[in-house]
C-alpha cells in the first residue's frame, strides 16, 4: 500500500539490519549431501581424511609419505613416525531467490514493514549466517554466481533492493549448481506455474532447498467489508465487490489451496515450505530457514 | 397556540414538513453507498468469486428509518413542542391574604411551599391586588395589606419555626383584621385546635383557600433510658401500612468529629401510629450520643437532643491514704481503671475532696472503717441518691466494720476472718459463681466458667440476708450484696478488686458488673422539681429543620418554664445549661402524638404542585443530532469504513458493563450492635472474601508454588512461566521440593505472602507497582520472602554502564526495603545449599549476582565458612536470563538454545543447579550454613 522509507530499501541499511538479525547465531554448517561431484573445497567436516584444515587423526607414517609430512612433535614420543591428517572438509553453495514484484511492497498498517523489507531481511541474513559458515551464497537467476566473502554481501545486497514494477515475479533456474541448495522468498499469491516450474527444474538437477511464503496479517484475515474494488499493486488486476466480508471465507479458502498445493509441491521434490507474517519476528522465520537448510 | 393531548406547538405549521419525508424516503433509498478503493496483493485469489447477494447497493431499510427519524425529530422540535401548557386561572379580586403555618412541618418541603407563595404573589401583582403574607408561628402585630411586589420582596425573610402556633396569640392577632379579603392558607398538614377558631374568623372577612399536600409526617419522642438500652420511640401520620423509619445515633467520635455512630430501625405496624425499638449501645458509645435523628427527615421534630439522662457517669474512686509502694497489678484501683475508664469519667482522690465533687457513684476498694466526719458525710451523700461500691479486702476482713451491728455504709453484716477455700492450706475446690438470679441487676450476663473465687469476705446470716444478695457463689455464699439507703444504695463485692481472691477482675464479667452498677446509679429525679428556681442559658437552638447552632446572645429562661416546655419565639428547642447539667428540650415530648388537619367541606382543598410547564424543543433537537451522529457511524459501517468497530464494540461493552456496587461498611455492618461487643472495630465486620481471590489462595497454598511477577511484556511472561516449570520439573526429580505449576503473580491485586520465592523478569518496559502493590512488596519482603530480580541483559550493566532494563530496575527497586547488597561471596550459603557452585550462569555467563551483604566478619582460621547472619536473603538480582535457561516444554525438552554444543548443555545444566540451590535456601534457609557447627558437635557427642 505505501511504499517502503528510503533507508530500508537502500544496500547499506539493509544489509546492516541482516548482519544484526544474524549475529546470535552460530554460523550455519549447511549439510554437504552427495557432494562427491562438485568438489569445491569448503568448511564442511565430511567425516573422513582429506583435505582442510582441522585435525581429524594420527596413523603411522608410510613409505610414501614425504617427511615433511610427519609430524615431528607426535613422532618424539613415540618409536614409530606419525603423520597427522585433517578432516575433508567441502563447502556448499546456495542460490536465493526473492521476489521482487510489486506486491511484495504490501504493508496493511504503517506499523508493519512491507512484505518486500522482511523478505530481504530474511535472505540477506541467511546470506549473512552462510557466508559466516564458509558456505558460498548467490542468486538463482544467476545475476550473481555463488561466492564467499563479504564483498559477495554487499552485492547480494545492492541486487536484492532492486524492484520490479509486474505485480509477481517469477523464479528462475538458471544459476542453480546441481546438488546445490536453493532458497526461494516470495508471497507466492501470483501465478503458481512458474514456480512449479522452476521447483520441478531443479528437484531434476537435485537441489534442494526452502520455499518461504511471506504474507501480511491483513492478507491472511482479509478484514474488509462493504462496498470495496480491490486492485493490486500495479493496477493491473481489479475485483470489485458489494459485500467484501461476505467473500472472507472463500478467499481464505483460496489461500488455503493455494498453501496447500505449495507445500504438496515442496514434498514432491524435497523441498520445505513455510508461512512468515510480517507481524511475526524476523528471527523465527530466520531459525526455520536455519534449520531447513541443515536438515538432511 | 395548537395543542395536541397535553403537548401544544408553538409554530404548528412547521409540522407541514413532515409531508415531505416520504419523498425523502425515495431519494435516500435511491443513492448507494459509494464504494472504496484499496489495494490488495491477494487480488489474484479474488478474481472469479461473485457476490453471493447483492442488497448493499442499496441503503439498508434500517438506516433509512434511522434518517428519516433523525429529519421528523428536527421537523419536530423546530415546531416547538410544549408539555403541560399552562391555562391561566381566572384571577380573583381584592386584597389577599397568604397564611402559612410555617412550624417544623412545613420545614422538610419549605422551598416548594416558598415557590408556591412566590406564584401566588405573582397572579396577585399582575392582578393588581393587594397582598399580605402571614406565618402563623410568627404572627405580626396588625396585617397590613401592601402591594404584592413589596411582599414578594419580604418572602425571604419568612422561614418555618421549631414551634407551633400559639393559640392566644393567634387569638390576638385574628382579633386586629378588618375589611374584607381573600384567603390562601398553605397548611402544614397537621391537627391542631386553633385551627377551627382561626378558620371561623377568616371565613367571616371573605373566601377561604386551603392548600395541602398529603403526606407522611413523623415526629421522634425523646430517648428515655430503659435498663440497659436506649428506647427510641417515633410516631406519625396519617398512621397507613406497615412502614419502618432509622433512627440514627450521632456523636462525636474519639477524634472530635461529628459522626453517625449506630443506627436502629422502627418498625410502624400497620395502622400504628407509635414505633418503638430499644437500642443497645455499648457504654463507650452511648455516652457520645448527642442526638437521635430520623433519617432522611428535615425536621425539628425529627431530631431529638440528649442530655444527661444518657451521659458519662462520674465514679469517684477513693485512693487509700497510707498508700505503700506496690507495684501497679497489685493495686486495686488498677483493675476498676482499666474497667470502668471506657465508660464513665474517674475521679480519685481522698474523700473528704470526693463527696463534694458529687460523683454518681464511689468506689471504696478495701477500706475499714472510716472516721466519723467521713462516714457521714458518705452516708449523706448516700442517702441523697449516690451508689457506695465497696470491695473486700484484707483490711477489711480484718477490721471490725458491719462485724457488731448493722453499719450504715454497709449492705450486711459481715463474720470475721472470711474464709478462703482451694488454697494450699484449705479444703475443696475454688469456687465457680452461679448463675445470676432473675432479679439481680446481674440477671443475663454470662458466666464464664474459668472465672474462680479463692477468698471472701463471709455476710453473717440474717433475716434480711436473702434479699439483700444480688450475686452468690455455686455453694450459695453471697458474692455480692445491695442495700437501699435513703435514695441511693451501698453495693458491696465480697472479694478484693484484684486478683489476689478471686480471678473475678481478670475476666470480662467484672467489666459487664461494673457497667451494669453504674447505669443503675442514675436516679430518676423528677425534672419539675428539679428545676424550680434555676435559670437556664440556652447553649445551642435548634431550627426547623433540626439543625443545631450553637449561640451564647440569648436570655437565659426559668427553670419552671424549661419544665412546662411551652416552645416559642422566647424557648426555642435546644440545649440548654445550667448550674445542674445541661437539658435537652426536644420538640417532641413522651406523650407527643400527631394527627392530619382535617378541614370543613365547604373549604376547597388543593395539592401543593401542579405540573409544570416543559418545553420539548431542545429535547427534540438533541435527539435529531444524536440519531444523525448515529447515523454516521452505522454508514462507515456499511461502507466498510469502519475497520476499528470490533474494538469499539468491545470498548463499549466494557463501559456498558454492569459494575459491581461497593459494599460500603456501614451497610454491612450489624445496626444495632450488642451491649456485651468490645467498643474498638465493633462495628468492621469481616468483609466477605473475594471468591476470585479464595480460588488464588487455595490454588497457591495447596502445594509449594513459585510464582512469577508479570513484566508487561507477554512473551518474557510465558518464557518467565516456562522456566519456572522447567525449574519445578528439575526439582521434583532432583530433589524432596515438589513444586506445583508456576503461578503468575500482579503485585497490584493479588497477595503474595503464598509464595516461597518470585521470579520477576525486568524488561525495560515493566510497569512500576503502584504503592499499595510497593505495600505487600515490603511486607513480602520482610516476611521471608524472595524475589529474584533478572534483568536478562547478561548482567553488562554496572559499573558506570547501564541498560535500559538495568534503570528499569532501578527504578523499581527504589521504593522496596532493600538491604544492602553485594556480590554473592565465595562462602555464602546459596553456593552450597545443594550443589557445590561458584557461578550461577543462565542462558548468559554473566558477571556478579547481588544478594544482601553479609555482615564483615573475619573468617575463622581454618574454618572454610564464616559464621554467616541468619536469614534468607530478601532479594537476588542478576541479568542471566535464567528463566530461558531453565524454560522446558510440556514434554521436558529444553525450549531455548544455551551456548554451544557440550558446553551449553553443561552451562544449562548449571543454571538449573543455580535454580535448585536458590529454592532449597528460600525454603530451607541457613541450614547448610550450620554445618560448620558439625565439627564441634561431633566432638561434644564424644564421637
Amino acid at each position: 500500500m505505501s511504499a517502503s522509507p528510503a533507508t530500508t530499501t537502500a544496500p547499506l541499511g539493509l544489509r546492516g539490519r541482516a548482519e544484526d538479525l544474524a549475529s546470535p547465531l552460530p554460523p550455519l554448517l549447511a549439510e554437504a549431501e552427495q557432494l562427491a561431484q562438485t568438489v569445491l573445497m569448503g568448511e564442511h567436516g565430511r567425516r573422513r581424511a582429506g583435505a582442510g584444515s582441522n585435525f581429524w587423526q594420527y596413523r603411522a607414517a608410510q613409505p610414501y609419505d614425504t617427511a615433511r609430512a610427519i609430524d615431528w612433535r607426535r613422532s618424539g614420543r613415540a618409536d614409530q613416525a606419525f603423520v597427522q591428517e585433517k578432516e575433508w572438509q567441502i563447502a556448499q553453495s546456495v542460490a536465493l531467490w526473492v521476489d521482487d514484484g510489486a506486491s511484495m511492497g504490501f504493508a496493511s498498517t504503517p506499523k508493519l514493514p512491507p512484505k518486500s523489507d522482511r523478505a530481504r531481511l530474511i535472505a540477506l541474513a541467511i546470506a549473512v549466517v552462510l557466508t559466516r559458515g564458509g558456505e558460498r551464497v548467490g542468486l538463482a537467476d544467476a545475476r550473481l554466481p555463488p561466492r564467499r566473502g563479504r564483498g559477495q554481501l554487499s552485492r547480494l545486497a545492492q541486487l536484492l533492493s532492486q524492484d520490479t514494477a509486474e505485480d509477481h515475479g517469477a523464479p528462475e533456474a538458471k544459476g542453480l549448481a546441481p546438488q546445490s541448495r536453493a532458497v526461494l522468498v516470495s508471497d507466492f499469491l501470483g501465478p503458481v506455474e512458474p514456480v512449479e516450474t522452476m521447483l520441478t527444474a531443479a528437484a531434476d538437477r537435485g537441489v534442494r532447498g526452502a520455499l518461504l511464503q511471506v504474507l501480511d496479517p491483513a492478507e491472511e484475515a482479509f478484514p474488509y467489508d462493504g462496498r470495496t474494488i480491490f486492485e493490486s499493486m500495479s493496477g493491473a488486476l481489479r475485483h470489485e465487490t458489494l459485500k467484501a466480508g461476505d467473500l472472507r471465507d472463500r478467499y481464505l479458502q483460496r489461500l488455503a489451496e493455494r498453501r496447500d498445493r505449495l507445500a504438496d509441491l515442496a514434498r514432491a521434490t524435497g523441498w520445505q515450505f513455510s508461512t512468515h507474517r510480517t507481524s511475526d519476528s524476523a528471527a523465527s522465520a530466520l531459525l526455520w530457514l536455519y534449520a531447513a537448510l541443515e536438515r538432511r | 397556540m395548537w395543542s395536541l393531548g397535553p403537548v401544544g406547538f408553538l409554530s404548528p405549521w412547521l409540522l407541514a414538513g413532515l409531508v415531505l419525508l416520504p419523498v425523502l424516503w425515495l431519494i435516500l433509498r435511491a443513492v448507494p453507498p459509494a464504494p472504496l478503493r484499496r489495494r490488495f496483493p491477494g487480488v489474484a485469489l479474488l478474481l472469479g468469486l461473485d457476490d453471493r447477494e447483492s442488497q448493499s447497493d442499496r441503503t439498508p431499510w434500517w438506516l433509512l428509518l434511522l434518517r428519516i427519524l433523525a429529519v421528523a425529530a428536527a421537523i419536530i422540535g423546530f415546531a416547538g413542542p410544549v408539555l403541560n401548557p399552562s391555562e391561566r386561572a381566572a384571577p380573583g379580586s381584592g386584597p389577599l391574604l397568604i397564611l402559612a403555618d410555617a412550624t417544623w412541618a412545613d420545614a422538610r418541603d419549605w422551598p416548594a411551599r416558598a415557590a408556591r407563595i412566590e406564584a401566588l404573589l405573582g397572579e396577585a401583582r399582575r392582578a393588581g391586588r393587594p397582598a399580605a403574607l402571614v406565618a402563623l408561628t410568627d404572627p405580626p402585630p396588625e396585617t397590613r395589606f401592601d402591594p404584592a411586589e413589596a411582599v414578594l420582596a419580604s418572602l425571604p425573610g419568612v422561614a418555618p419555626r421549631p414551634w407551633q402556633p400559639d393559640p392566644a396569640a393567634l387569638a390576638d392577632w385574628a382579633e386586629t383584621l378588618e375589611g374584607r379579603f381573600e384567603t390562601v392558607w398553605l397548611s402544614d398538614g397537621l391537627a391542631r385546635g386553633s385551627r377551627d377558631t382561626l378558620l371561623t374568623v377568616l371565613e367571616t372577612h371573605g373566601p377561604v383557600r386551603v392548600i395541602q399536600t398529603p403526606r407522611r409526617i413523623a415526629a421522634l419522642r425523646p430517648p428515655q433510658l430503659d435498663g440497659t438500652a436506649i428506647a427510641l420511640e417515633a410516631v406519625r401520620t396519617p398512621s397507613g401500612g406497615a412502614e419502618s423509619v432509622t433512627v440514627a445515633a450521632h456523636g462525636l467520635d474519639p477524634a472530635g468529629i461529628e459522626r453517625r455512630l449506630a443506627a436502629a430501625t422502627l418498625d410502624f405496624a400497620p395502622g400504628n401510629a407509635v414505633a418503638r425499638a430499644d437500642l443497645s449501645l455499648p457504654p463507650e458509645l452511648r455516652n457520645r450520643v448527642t442526638r437521635f435523628e430520623i433519617d432522611g427527615a428535615r425536621s425539628a421534630a425529627a431530631v431529638a437532643l440528649t442530655d444527661d439522662a444518657l451521659r458519662r457517669r462520674e465514679i469517684g474512686l477513693v485512693e487509700s491514704r497510707e498508700s505503700r509502694e506496690s507495684t501497679e497489678l497489685m493495686s486495686p484501683l488498677h483493675y476498676l481503671r482499666v474497667a470502668l475508664e471506657p465508660q464513665a469519667d474517674l475521679v480519685s482522690g481522698d474523700l473528704p475532696a470526693l463527696i463534694p465533687a458529687n460523683p454518681d457513684v464511689i468506689v471504696l476498694a478495701d477500706a475499714g472503717s472510716l472516721p466519723p466526719a467521713e462516714a457521714e458525710a458518705l452516708q449523706a451523700w448516700v442517702e441523697d441518691g449516690g451508689l457506695l461500691l465497696r470491695f473486700a479486702g484484707p483490711r477489711l476482713a480484718a477490721s471490725d466494720a458491719g462485724r457488731d451491728g448493722d453499719d450504715p455504709l454497709m449492705p450486711v453484716r459481715l463474720r470475721a476472718g472470711g474464709r478462703s477455700v482451694g488454697g494450699s492450706m484449705s479444703w475443696g475446690e475454688p469456687k465457680t459463681i452461679a448463675p445470676f438470679a432473675a432479679d439481680s441487676p446481674f440477671h443475663g450476663l454470662a458466666v464464664p466458667d474459668d472465672v474462680t473465687v479463692r477468698a471472701q469476705v463471709v455476710a453473717q446470716p440474717g433475716p434480711d440476708l436473702a434479699a439483700r444478695v444480688i450475686a452468690q457463689l455455686s455453694d450459695g455464699t453471697p458474692l455480692v450484696t445491695r442495700k437501699p439507703l435513703g435514695d441511693g444504695q451501698v453495693v458491696l463485692m465480697h472479694v478484693t478488686a484484684n486478683a489476689e481472691w478471686s480471678s473475678l477482675p481478670l475476666s470480662g464479667l467484672f467489666v459487664s458488673m461494673l457497667e451494669r452498677l453504674a447505669i443503675s446509679a442514675r436516679a430518676d429525679a423528677d425534672a419539675g422539681a428539679d428545676l424550680a428556681g434555676t435559670t437556664w442559658q440556652p447553649v445551642e437552638v435548634m431550627d426547623a429543620e433540626g439543625r443545631l447552632t450553637g449561640t451564647d446572645t440569648r436570655a437565659a429562661v426559668a427553670g419552671e418554664d424549661l419544665a412546662k416546655g411551652d416552645l416559642g419565639s422566647e424557648l426555642p428547642p435546644g440545649l440548654y445549661e445550667g448550674e445542674a447539667g445541661r437539658y435537652a428540650l426536644n420538640v417532641t415530648r413522651a406523650d407527643t402524638t400527631l394527627a392530619p388537619a382535617r378541614w370543613p367541606a365547604r373549604i376547597a382543598v388543593e395539592g401543593l404542585d401542579r405540573p409544570a410547564e416543559r418545553p420539548l424543543g431542545g429535547l427534540l433537537l438533541a435527539l435529531a443530532v444524536a440519531l444523525m451522529a448515529i447515523d454516521a457511524v452505522a454508514s462507515l459501517l456499511v461502507g466498510g469504513r469502519l475497520r476499528g468497530l470490533r474494538a469499539a464494540s468491545v470498548v463499549l461493552a466494557l463501559l456498558l458493563a454492569p459494575v459491581p456496587p461497593a459494599e460500603a461498611q456501614e451497610g454491612t455492618a450489624p445496626a444495632t450492635p450488642p451491649v456485651n461487643t468490645p467498643p474498638s472495630g465493633s462495628a468492621a465486620a469481616e468483609p466477605p472474601m473475594d471468591p476470585q481471590a479464595e480460588d488464588f489462595a487455595q490454588a497457591a497454598t495447596g502445594s509449594v508454588v513459585l510464582g512469577h511477577i508479570l513484566s508487561g511484556d507477554p512473551a518474557v511472561d510465558d518464557i518467565a512461566r516456562a522456566g519456572l516449570e522447567g525449574l519445578g520439573r528439575t526439582l521434583w526429580q532432583r530433589t524432596s521440593v515438589e513444586p506445583a505449576a508456576p503461578m503468575a503473580v500482579d503485585p497490584e491485586t493479588d497477595e503474595l505472602a503464598f509464595f516461597p520465592l518470585l521470579y520477576w523478569p525486568i524488561t525495560a518496559t515493566t510497569p512500576i507497582p503502584s504503592g499499595a502493590a510497593y505495600d505487600k512488596l515490603n511486607a513480602y519482603l520482610r516476611g521471608g520472602g524472595m524475589i529474584v530480580f533478572d534483568t536478562r541483559d547478561a548482567g553488562i550493566a554496572g559499573l558506570g554502564t547501564t541498560t535500559p532494563e538495568g534503570r528499569r530496575l532501578q527504578a523499581i527497586a527504589r521504593p522496596l526495603d532493600v538491604p544492602p547488597l553485594s556480590p554473592v561471596p565465595e562462602d555464602h550459603v546459596l553456593t552450597r545449599t545443594f550443589y557445590l557452585l561458584q557461578d550461577f550462569p543462565g542462558r548468559h555467563q554473566g558477571r556478579d549476582v547481588w544478594v544482601e551483604a553479609a555482615p564483615d566478619e573475619e573468617p575463622t582460621p581454618g574454618m572454610p565458612f564464616r559464621n554467616l547472619n541468619d536469614n534468607v536473603t530478601p532479594v537476588v538480582i542478576g541479568g542471566n536470563d535464567w528463566a530461558s535457561a531453565w524454560a522446558m516444554d510440556e514434554i521436558g525438552m529444553p525450549l531455548y538454545p544455551v551456548g554451544r554444543g557440550m558446553a551449553g548443555e553443561r552451562q544449562r545444566e548449571m543454571a538449573y543447579r543455580f535454580g535448585v540451590n536458590l529454592v532449597m535456601h528460600v525454603l530451607t534457609g541457613n541450614y547448610k550454613s550450620d554445618q560448620v557447627h558439625v565439627p564441634a558437635l561431633l566432638e561434644r557427642l564424644g564421637q
